[in-house]
């Protein structure tokens, strides 16, 4: 699987033709679905539910684009990757975009010659113990074995804060996150550590999620977001505006229960060029004028997807804290759409 | 001038109807034809890399690594100050360690289960072939997985080790004993074992000579124990027990203090050697069963007695036979301890063809290094075997 990964980007960068690679989106077209990376499996983020299908908050950003370049949220096909193929799936050509809780850093942008499109998620790097162990603090844990997933940047700040604490452990590595709950739920390590929204997912799908807790502290900010190859900045554009149309739509309280009628009505500026009733946004797109509306209708705002995948009353119930609107006490904030 | 003389005269003139020349023309076609080619592909490449903003160079291998490694040694690693070529020695020595011991555990079983496999008696005989054949079928990396998950990660928790004395412990972390803590003085034990080793191998070539001329058997075997063991216990004796001991105690999450196998290590020199051991078998009960039954039968009427006659008229003959073969598994082993990253051994494929090709990007150049590290180990072990190969051949006189 790696190894064929590896494979495929050496060949990708050896055979490529020297010549300028077409577009991005006009692939896409001619080829009628879009190939997305997704993870192996991560309850409410991207996972196959009981008929087979993919569902997830990070699969719902797939769709979304599917349905403003398509008109139809299903023309996609989904690539499951580990933490460690990912970049090269999508290095490769593998992959048109990778939507899998991927932490924004300078290097990944700048080094692996990556475009991250904006923020989806944000996050941090949190611990997971037993309650039988009587760990209250993370700066109890001196001495711990930590089960890590190979590839992440878990475990770089793993490093960087057990040394900032003069503290000692063994870490234990493994590829996909089911194995590192393996060996966590099988007593070979101490903690689970990664991305905390990583640890609800996880803690929702074992079999008593009541005798594990998931420590207060968080020790890393872990931006997470969609990414394209750098490069081809026009599929990059409709990436960012996916989102961003997202976002912006549940600032404007559009839904896809009140997309139609809103449509039909509304005498609101901002809420006619985002549906596409005034202005030319989808065509500078080189987009159906309806992109907006079809995400919106098909899919739903961003708060419709996150309420539906991990919000409250869902298995993971995790709060929108930073991933509020900015004007109701988060972080999330959309540049206008105009 | 006849036509004949024609004839020879146009083929002096042209070169290429000689096949001399003509193979040579040929094979230099092909040679530049290839070079061509690598240099389009290797200038693609970087085109390519260079394009895509992806950059390329070893210069990688001179920044920290950042990320913590969970089995160290030999060496002193700090995720702050250590870099990516200190990975990749880490990832090298680990992959070393669980090799070498992986070939001697796999020799050991194959030599004594192919033994085994051919005795007179039915149930010693039977669970050998029940070993062989269970063993080779299923698939390594299955093995691993059952090692490692289904084994060592169902003993006891920490607080409920098993004991052995009051200072061995096994539970699911692995093993714990006391380690030995070597202070001031401590080199004369490592010298006065080489000179045992040294000495035992000059008894061994002695006692050969003695026993072509006299015909008398001195017990090589025991004597050199004797000194290997004997020497440096002396040797500790002069120097006042130039060591401290240093024994497993319970720490909050795990025993701390003396020293570790981790399970990590365990599962994987488990399966490996007991996977390749089951190959090894089979190519040892060949290669003794290549040796005529007559050898046997002859040993056994000059009255040479049963463990004899498999020590010094069957296994020389047999190992003839036995070596080819053995010299593709060790190589095999190696290769198949690659297979570490799925439990969590930090091995070179896992560290750093995993988490430094992860963090760096460098694709190309960590697959290249990682690539020419096995290659090299390969060829090594097959030279080595190749040696040992000629050294027992039948001699000719």
């Amino acid at each position: 699987m790696k190894k064929a990964s590896f494979i495929a980007v050496a060949t990708a960068a050896t055979f490529m033709a020297t010549a300028a690679t077409a577009a991005t989106l006009d692939d896409v077209k001619a080829k009628g679905f879009i190939q997305c990376g997704v993870t192996t499996g991560l309850a409410g983020f991207a996972a196959p539910n009981n008929e087979g299908q993919w569902v997830g908050f990070d699969v719902d950003f797939c769709r979304a684009m599917s349905a403003a370049i398509f008109g139809d949220p299903d023309k996609v096909k989904y690539t499951p990757t580990t933490a460690k193929e990912r970049f090269t799936a999508l290095q490769s050509g593998e992959i048109d975009v990778l939507a899998r809780n991927t932490t924004w850093t300078f290097s990944r942008d700048v080094n692996l010659g990556f475009e991250f499109v904006g923020v989806n998620y944000y996050d941090g790097q949190g611990f997971m113990v037993k309650k039988a162990l009587g760990v209250k603090s993370a700066k109890e844990l001196d001495g711990a074995r930590v089960c890590v997933q190979s590839g992440t940047t878990t475990e770089l700040n793993l490093a960087d804060y057990f040394t900032a604490n003069g503290m000692k452990y063994d870490s234990v590595v493994f590829d996909t996150a089911d194995e590192v709950r393996e060996a966590y739920l099988k007593d070979t390590c101490d903690v689970y550590t990664t991305d905390a929204s990583g640890l609800y997912a996880q803690r929702s799908v074992v079999a008593d999620p009541s005798a594990h807790i998931i420590l207060p502290e968080i020790i890393s900010k872990e931006p997470l977001g969609p990414l394209v190859r750098h490069g081809d900045n026009e599929w990059g554009d409709i990436a960012r505006w996916t989102l961003n149309a997202m976002i912006e739509a549940e600032e404007l309280n559009i839904t896809s229960s009140n997309v139609d009628t809103l449509k039909a009505e509304t005498e609101n500026p901002s809420i006619q060029r985002i549906l596409g009733t005034s202005g030319d946004l989808g065509q500078q797109l080189r987009l159906d004028n309806d992109w907006a509306y079809n995400i919106v209708k098909l899919v739903g705002n961003y708060g419709e997807s996150f309420a539906r995948n991990l919000g409250e009353g869902t298995d993971l119930n995790i709060a929108r804290g930073l991933n509020q609107q900015w004007n109701k006490g988060g972080i999330l904030y959309a540049p206008p759409l105009r | 001038m006849t036509a004949e003389a024609a004839d020879l005269e146009v083929a002096k003139l042209s070169k290429f109807r000689d096949p001399r020349y003509r193979a040579i023309f040929y094979q230099i076609v092909v040679i530049a034809l290839f070079i061509l080619f690598v240099a389009y592909v290797s200038h693609n490449t970087a085109v390519n890399l260079e394009k895509r903003g992806i950059a390329s160079g070893f210069g990688f291998l001179s920044q920290p690594s950042g990320f913590g490694i969970g089995i160290v040694l030999l060496m002193d690693y700090s995720s702050q100050t250590s870099t990516h070529l200190d990975v990749l020695i880490i990832g090298i020595i680990n992959t070393l360690a669980v090799s070498i011991s992986g070939i001697f555990f796999a020799t050991l079983i194959g030599f004594i289960f192919g033994v085994l496999r051919l005795s007179k008696n039915w149930v010693v005989n039977k669970i050998a072939a029940v070993y062989i054949e269970v063993v080779r079928n299923i698939p390594l990396l299955v093995q691993l997985m059952f090692w490692y998950f289904a084994v060592l990660s169902v003993l006891p928790l920490v607080g409920d080790s098993i004991s052995i004395g009051d200072n061995f412990f096994i539970n699911n972390r692995g093993m714990n004993f006391p380690a030995i803590i070597p202070s001031d003085g401590f080199w004369l034990i490592p010298v006065a074992l080489l000179v045992a080793i040294v000495a035992s191998v000059m008894i061994s070539k002695w006692a050969s000579k003695r026993q072509d001329l006299t015909g008398q058997i001195f017990p090589v075997f025991w004597t050199s124990l004797g000194l290997i063991i004997i020497l440096p216990v002396i040797a500790s004796f002069i120097m006042g027990g130039p060591f401290t001991i240093s024994y497993p105690e319970f720490g909050r999450f795990s025993i701390n203090g003396g020293w570790s196998l981790e399970p990590e290590f365990l599962a994987l020199l488990l399966g490996l050697a007991i996977y390749t051991g089951a190959f090894i078998a089979e190519i040892v009960r060949s290669g003794i069963n290549s040796v005529s039954h007559g050898q046997t039968e002859a040993a056994h009427s000059l009255g040479i007695r049963g463990s004899f006659t498999m020590r010094l008229v069957i296994l020389p003959q047999a190992l003839r036979v036995i070596v080819p073969p053995l010299t593709s598994q060790y190589p095999n082993l190696t290769k198949n301890s690659s297979l570490a990253t799925a439990i969590g051994y930090a091995d070179i494929t896992a560290i750093f063809a995993g988490t430094s090709l992860n963090q760096t990007g460098q694709a190309i150049e960590v697959i290249l290094i990682t690539m020419v590290f096995y290659l090299s180990i390969s060829l090594l072990i097959s030279m080595f075997m190749n040696w040992y190969n000629k050294r027992i051949a039948l001699v000719e006189r």
